[in-house]
């Protein structure tokens, strides 16, 4: 166990997000704690971060919203129309990722989804998906997984859920004064390969963050880890480092991706990358099985391993703070 | 892994008994191709072909059935052929009438790659 230190799925479950490039110590500036089993929440308040166990008696300080901070949600991997032992019941664990979310004393202002929405890329998978998350009543960002675009080459994901998109299903859009890139890697696979971006996205990548300040913080969102976690299982992606080449200017860039079924977190120079929980099943550490295929837990402890991640932007400070809370 | 172990055996010893079956459901195929002993399967489990390379004669039917719990793609890298997402326990099979390696992936999970060798 001791071996898998670097991929611990949830090490502490605290992540600091914070590489501004402006002088400003921040040391210390997050520090949350999230354990399995009970999760918890952080919220920033004038730079303090205060940190409440899930359930527990909200402080009143905490409703109140600071001028350009916001808060939004990632969640992934929803896996609608899987049956198998690892989850029988993935509608239900959704429901309980929508429970979490609606809890958060800090109501995010949009999810992000980042893929593998469906199983089987089936319609009754999308519609039962859509019919859940309706109960947030939020605005949902969505970029497909690869089981998402079995079938068409992701023309019904796009028709469903990337409408204005460009190419295969990709866009941007800017928040708060955050700039956020939703990427596809899951189509076109090469053979012996990784995820793949492909040319033409790469080009409107460099295209669409080149005008922007080097203060913008940047959210780049995408399906496959866009940093190498793992190759022997494909968990990373082939042309990521070109992407990423377009982002070295930018003070602050959180990537946030799912796939591999499990928290993990590299902070790398500018760039901070993370992966989100699932809400079906999750999935082995790298190397810790002889597949990376769904991993069967007990019952009582399967929603200790499924969650989201809520994402706190403090402008004041132009950071992202990550927190992953499991369902249970 | 224990339950996989068990699996894995509880299918070695039924393999004899699926063969024999395929077999007997496919007369015409038996008798058209009658010198063949060869096997013609492919087993897709745990993220991987099983065997990674296969060698079948002209004209044989190879059909690959998935074990995973999540779906798989067979593409040829040149696209000679290429099957719908398989969900666990679906087949796919295709018939190799030219000599020659066909170097295959999963579309979906490309690291998982396999070859068809027809002579
Ligand atoms: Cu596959």
């Amino acid at each position: 166990m001791s071996k898998k230190k670097l991929f611990d799925p949830n090490p502490s479950g605290f992540i600091e997000h914070d590489h501004n490039n402006d002088g400003i110590d921040r040391r210390g500036f997050l520090k949350c704690m999230a354990w399995a089993g009970t999760g918890a929440l952080c919220v920033i308040q004038g730079g303090v971060l205060k940190s409440y166990a899930l359930g527990s008696q909200m402080g009143s300080g905490m409703k109140s919203h600071k001028r350009g901070e916001f808060s939004f949600v990632q969640i992934s991997d929803s896996h609608m129309g899987f049956n198998k032992p690892a989850n029988p019941d993935v509608i239900a664990t959704l429901k309980a990722a929508v429970d979490k979310i609606n809890a958060l004393p800090e109501q995010p202002e949009f999810l992000l989804h980042t893929g593998d929405i469906s199983h089987l890329s089936k319609p009754e998978e999308f519609d039962n998906v859509d019919q859940i998350l309706k109960a947030t009543n939020k605005e949902i960002l969505f970029v497909p997984g690869e089981h998402d675009v079995l079938n068409d080459e992701g023309a019904m994901f796009r028709e469903r859920y990337a409408k204005n998109s460009k190419g295969q299903g990709w866009y941007s859009f800017d928040k708060n004064g955050v700039h956020f890139v939703g990427l596809v890697n899951v189509m076109n696979l090469k053979a012996g390969g990784l995820g793949t971006l492909g040319p033409e996205q790469l080009e409107w990548l460099e295209g669409d963050v080149k005008h922007l300040k080097h203060s913008t913080p940047i959210v780049v969102f995408a399906h496959i880890p866009l940093w190498t976690v793992y190759p022997q299982w494909g968990w990373g992606t082939d042309d990521s480092a070109q992407a990423l080449s377009y982002l070295k200017k930018f003070g602050s860039v959180t990537v946030l991706n799912g796939h591999i079924h499990q928290t993990m977190q590299k902070v790398e120079g500018n760039v901070t990358f993370h992966t989100a929980f699932s809400t079906a099943f999750p999935q082995p550490a790298p190397g810790a099985a002889e597949g990376p295929g769904p991993m069967k837990v007990p019952a009582e402890q399967l929603r200790s391993v499924l969650g989201i991640t809520d994402v706190n932007y403090v402008q004041r400070r132009h950071a992202l703070a990550l927190v992953d809370s499991s369902l249970g | 892994m224990m339950r996989r172990k068990l699996f894995f055996r509880s299918l070695a010893a039924a393999l004899p008994f699926a063969l024999a079956a395929v077999l007997i459901m496919h007369p015409t195929r038996a008798r058209s191709e009658d010198a063949k002993s060869a096997p013609t399967e492919v087993r897709v489990d745990n993220f991987t072909f099983g065997p990674d390379t296969l060698t079948v004669p002209v004209n044989s039917t190879v059909t690959w059935t998935n074990k995973d719990d999540v779906p798989h793609v067979i593409a040829s890298n040149d696209g000679v052929f290429k099957s719908k997402a398989l969900d666990t326990d679906d087949k796919y099979s295709y018939t190799f009438s030219k000599a020659g390696t066909y170097s295959y992936y999963c579309s979906i999970h490309p690291k998982m790659v396999g070859k068809i060798v027809v002579q």
